[in-house]
């Protein structure tokens, strides 16, 4: 038969990696059809709602329930007291620690789940929370883990031994009752003589503020007991629908076959969704009391005081350098604030996430690290909010510490940068804090964005600027921000990644179907990202059908092959891998059918885009369509029907996506108003798979670096009381706000992973912080400044400005 | 954010709407476009056993622009004040400060009205309506009355209408001159962190007349009589411009809070005045 189309046209028709597809899921999401927990609705469903603490620190003296089961339509209220006997008033937290599920005779946060009021509907159960009385004592409040530390006030009891001394945490030895862990990376006393002997050193303590990833969606889940057949159904926003499950039968004792989670269409997550919260657990007891499905969804204010922080890490670092600028030592201290409980979603070995990655991009010989968390009187959490674990804060660090080097040496800090980063030809590198890097080519990049944005000629206008300030002509003022960011995603490797005892490996399965198309499932769940898209695309590529014939299927546990799912840009370079090697699978027992209907030797046929053809008789081929029919319809000899695979892959490293970014910004001095004016930003992702998706993924991470850099906090007053619980006071960015964001991209291929990709969502998120911020501090260079703390929104940005006497 | 139960009612007229006031005196309240009372009962900070929807009573809608005034009724949403171009060839400032309120999906439900009658302190339209010295239309049970804007606001939340009085609609003089409404926010959907509506007419270079008001820098909106009459008979130049900033500063009493401390609000409040006044002065 004649061919009527080209290779190229072939090519082009699966729609594989390196094509702009289109995402399938947006004919949903765009038209309201999405499917999210709380669309599900079940006969009989209750609804569930917590009543909570006003108060950041006291004693619960009593819990009256009596009024609130008065209420026309409430059927019950669970306190502490029903958890106790089924050993569910506590939990475990991904860290190691434990949580109260409901208070169990004091609170330690505001907004702490004291009572779950279970109700026929969320009317009723608001009418219930509003009736249950309960009779607080108030503690003395710690909102400052340095103030904790030295405190003889004991936040958990639970923690210390008859006589008040800590008992050992999950991480070790504490030195304090409010003490949870010291971690520490690197070598010590070699990074102290190195830093005592330097030439030039620079120092800065940093406050990287709390915030919160606010996802559009927030927490929630239906919990639905079936008593005849003991079956629990759990839908729920879970970014890891199997370790969820895991998790629910290590704590509830029901067989693990007899749970089901589901994660249907999540309204994004940015690592708010990946721990387990009371919430969840009250759900499934609710279910297993009444013998109804229940449900619980956070209202915003609940989900922005309660589930899952990010940051607050108090950061002290020196560096150490020669007089010409080559970095000789990084020593880095941090103080991490956790609030009442660590639920921290780090790997379980690593308490501080990977923050030990914040020797970044540079050649730095020697370094140190070492991370101390504290117990105060603030909402648990402490997640990954769009980055790989504690990596915003490591990339922020670093960024910053260069810029305050470069300030001591008088230097430009891009010439600081490009002097220090780890050269091509280092790589595989192995960093001081020890991190292997698979990959890398700083300086094309970086040379390449500096000479995008003329780069000689913004300093060149900035001072100008500097100029007519002094001289009356302008009260606006122009920042350059800098950043050269190293991400490590794709965690990881089972040797020393894991989550309670679960290896981070992911998966993947394929079944084609008898005429040609075919579905994959994952263990991994998309939240926004697009996999359905993009893993077809993987899978298109690799087995020789068209993307658009390939359904992606992730999130129930019933169906989908285990995996640890979907955070920490862990997608694609571990669950991607898996899709390929399972495509690979496929491709090479279709290798032996195609062979089988060619009548030749296996190895005389050769993959070519969508079929086998004989070597050196390109017209004689099968396409893959026809090998699917036939694995299905003829009696091949010695090979089984079917054509399926499964692939499970532990990643033998991380992966090391990096970028050079540049923001333009200028600052009106009297109102605190800073105005983007460009950003630019390049992304080496290795191989890119969607560039429309990519550049999507750019453009909503930079836009969360805008707003943690510019405003967005969690704020608490003296009390303990938190002080940005609504929309009104957290910033979230509109469009109005955003500026137009230039995107490029060089491709340096990861070369441990199958395709080469290496991760994007998290990287704008984790290089844009630090570019905003260095603009904003940068602007006030030439006035003495060198640090002031984020956020930077207008009265801080005007205090910096007051401070150094720019005001009159 | 789930509200308690409540008794909704949707009269047709002015006098259904008083009858059930009078029945219920405090537990009842009127919404206009619900922007400001929705969220306070979903919050459970406002407790209205009996909610009156205003959206069916007649005659509180439209806009008159008549040779020496305008009339606005009190149901006119500020998506229709910023499309009237028949409003904005007579004041455009009220384009200019409603463009500045919110985003459109609440302009198009939020009235003025309701913004004027809540007594919100960080609401736009009330320092608006001081310095163009508008008044409010007011009925209840004892008949209609007129209540001048700069003698309205009490404290936050209290005005002068009684609690079985509706504010029916805003009637201003039709402004003269130069104009300006400059606001700064953390936002946009924000309240300001300092804003200024400037109303400005001048002769020969010399100003005659100026009336400034200030959004958000005390528990009222501040009209600030002793800040324009620093500006009449001046041609507005740097020394006229801080004499009014001095006297505005000496009106306001800010309070710190998530958008900054007290002298942060006061030093941002002088900045504004001061662009707004030199703007309204270009224009005049």
């Amino acid at each position: 038969m004649k061919d009527e189309i080209t290779r190229d046209e072939r090519i082009d028709n699966l729609k594989g990696m390196g094509c702009s597809r289109k995402r399938v899921e947006d004919a949903r999401f765009t038209q309201g059809k999405g499917n999210y927990v709380d669309d599900v609705k079940l006969d009989g469903m209750l609804f569930g709602d917590f009543v909570r603490s006003p108060y950041a620190h006291a004693r619960i003296t009593n819990i009256d329930s009596a009024a609130a089961l008065e209420v026309p339509g409430v059927l019950a209220v669970l306190t502490a007291k029903d958890l106790e006997p089924l050993g569910l008033h506590w939990m475990p937290t991904l860290a190691g620690d434990k949580q109260m599920v409901l208070a169990d005779g004091k609170v330690l946060f505001q907004g702490q789940e004291v009572a779950f009021v279970v109700a026929e509907d969320r009317y009723a159960a608001a009418d219930g929370i509003e009736a249950v009385e309960v009779d607080y004592e108030e503690l003395p409040v710690i909102v400052d883990p340095f103030e904790s530390l030295k405190s003889d006030v004991i936040l958990r009891e639970d923690t210390v031994d008859e006589n008040g001394r800590p008992t050992d945490g999950a991480h070790g030895p504490r030195n304090h009752p409010n003490h949870i862990f010291t971690w520490e990376a690197g070598d010590k006393a070699p990074t102290e003589e190195v830093l005592a002997n330097a030439e030039i050193v620079a120092e800065e303590s940093m406050y990287y503020h709390r915030t919160h990833p606010c996802p559009l969606e927030t927490c929630g889940c239906v919990a639905s007991m079936d008593k005849v057949n003991g079956k629990l159904t759990l839908w729920g926003t879970f970014q890891a629908p199997h370790a969820i499950r895991t998790i629910v039968s290590l704590i509830s004792g029901i067989e693990e076959h007899n749970i089901r989670v589901i994660s249907p269409d999540i309204g994004g997550g940015f690592g708010n969704k990946v721990g387990a919260y009371p919430g969840y657990v009250c759900s499934v007891v609710a279910s297993i009391v009444t013998g109804k499905p229940v449900k619980w969804i956070e209202d915003r204010m609940d989900n922005l005081m309660t589930t899952a922080f990010a940051r607050d890490y108090w950061m002290k670092g020196k560096i150490s350098a020669t007089k010409e600028g080559k970095i000789t030592g990084l020593h880095c201290h941090v103080t991490a604030d956790h609030g009442g409980f660590d639920a921290c979603a780090d790997p379980t070995k690593f308490p501080a996430g990977f923050m030990n990655i914040c020797t970044g991009s540079y050649d730095i010989p020697t370094a140190y690290l070492a991370v101390d968390g504290v117990y105060t009187n603030k909402a648990p959490g402490g997640v990954s909010y769009r980055c790989s674990f504690r990596v915003t804060e490591a990339v922020y660090f670093i960024e910053r510490m260069i810029e305050v080097l470069a300030i001591k040496l008088n230097m430009d800090a891009a010439e600081l940068r490009r002097i220090n980063f780890i050269k091509k030809e280092q790589f595989p590198y192995k960093a001081a804090l020890g991190w292997e890097y698979d990959s890398g080519d700083y300086h094309t990049a970086w040379d390449k964005a500096l000479k995008t944005v003329d780069y000689e000629g913004l300093r060149a206008e900035q001072a100008q600027r500097v100029e007519d300030f002094k001289a009356g002509k302008t009260r606006k003022l122009m920042g350059i921000g800098l950043s050269f960011f190293t991400e490590i995603v794709g965690a990881g490797p089972v040797k020393n990644c894991d989550i309670l005892g679960l290896g981070m490996f992911d998966s993947c399965e394929i079944r084609i179907h008898p005429t040609g198309s075919a579905i994959a499932r994952l263990g991994t769940i998309s939240q926004g990202q697009g996999h359905a898209t993009t893993f077809a695309q993987i899978l298109a590529s690799e087995i020789g059908l068209p993307a658009d014939s390939i359904t992606i299927e992730e999130g129930d546990t019933d169906t989908a092959p285990y995996g640890l799912g979907t955070y920490g840009s862990r997608s694609t370079p571990v669950a991607g891998a898996a899709t390929a090697m399972a495509g690979r699978k496929i491709r090479a027992k279709a290798q032996m059918i195609a062979a089988y209907l060619l009548e030749v030797h296996d190895n005389d046929v050769e993959f070519d885009v969508d079929r086998f053809v004989v070597k050196g008789a390109p017209e004689r081929f099968k396409t893959m369509k026809e090998v699917a029919f036939a694995a299905y319809n003829q009696a091949i000899p010695g090979i089984e029907p079917g054509l399926e695979a499964v692939s499970y892959y532990d990643p033998p490293n991380m992966t090391y996506p990096f970028g050079a970014y540049v923001c333009v910004m200028d600052i009106d001095v009297d109102t605190g108003v800073p105005d983007i004016r460009r950003f630019y930003a390049l992304d080496d992702c290795g191989t890119r798979i969607n560039p429309m998706i990519i550049e999507g993924q750019v453009h909503g991470g930079l836009t969360e670096a805008l707003a943690v850099a510019l405003g967005q906090e969690i704020a608490y007053d003296d009390m303990g009381n938190c002080k940005t619980g609504t929309l009104m006071d957290f910033f979230l960015p509109t469009a109005w706000e955003v500026p137009n964001y230039e995107t490029d991209y060089t491709v340096t291929p990861s070369p441990h992973h199958p395709i080469g990709a290496k991760g994007v969502g998290e990287s704008p998120h984790v290089g844009g912080v630090p570019c905003f911020s260095n603009a904003v501090q940068d602007a006030f260079r030439a006035f003495g400044n060198t640090h002031t703390n984020m956020p930077h929104d207008h009265w801080r940005i005007w205090k910096t400005a007051n401070e150094l006497g720019l005001h009159d | 954010m789930i509200p308690a139960a409540f008794e909704y009612y949707r009269p047709k007229d002015i006098e259904g709407v008083l009858a059930i006031l009078e029945q219920h005196g405090d537990d009842a309240r009127v919404m206009a476009g619900g922007h400001s009372l929705i969220p306070m009962m979903k919050l459970r900070m406002a407790d209205v056993p009996h909610l009156i929807d205003l959206q069916d009573v007649g005659g509180l809608s439209g806009i008159e622009v008549t040779g020496d005034s305008i009339r606005l009724g009190a149901l006119v949403t500020q998506a229709q004040i910023i499309d009237s171009a028949e409003l904005t060839r007579a004041a455009p400032i009220l384009r200019e400060a409603a463009l500045q309120i919110a985003d459109p999906q609440v302009r198009y439900m939020g009235t003025i009205g309701g913004n004027v009658a809540n007594g919100d302190p960080g609401n736009d339209m009330p320092g608006l309506m001081q310095c163009l010295d508008a008044s409010f239309s007011l009925i209840g049970p004892d008949g209609a009355r007129e209540v001048a804007a700069r003698d309205f606001y009490e404290a936050a939340y209290m005005t002068d209408r009684e609690d079985d009085e509706v504010l029916t609609a805003v009637t201003l003089p039709l402004p003269q001159g130069g104009y300006a409404y400059e606001k700064q926010k953390r936002k946009i959907g924000d309240y300001a962190t300092a804003a200024a509506a400037v109303q400005i007419t001048g002769q020969g270079g010399t100003c005659t007349s100026a009336s400034i008001a200030m959004t958000n820098l005390s528990d009222t909106p501040i009209f600030s009589e002793d800040a324009g009459e620093a500006l009449v008979g001046t041609t507005v130049d740097d020394a006229a411009i801080k004499a009014a900033m001095a006297a505005m500063l000496g009106d306001i009493d800010p309070t710190e809070d998530n958008r900054g401390p007290v002298a942060f609000k006061k030093h941002v409040a002088g900045v504004i005045l001061r662009r707004a006044i030199t703007r309204a002065w270009s224009r005049a």
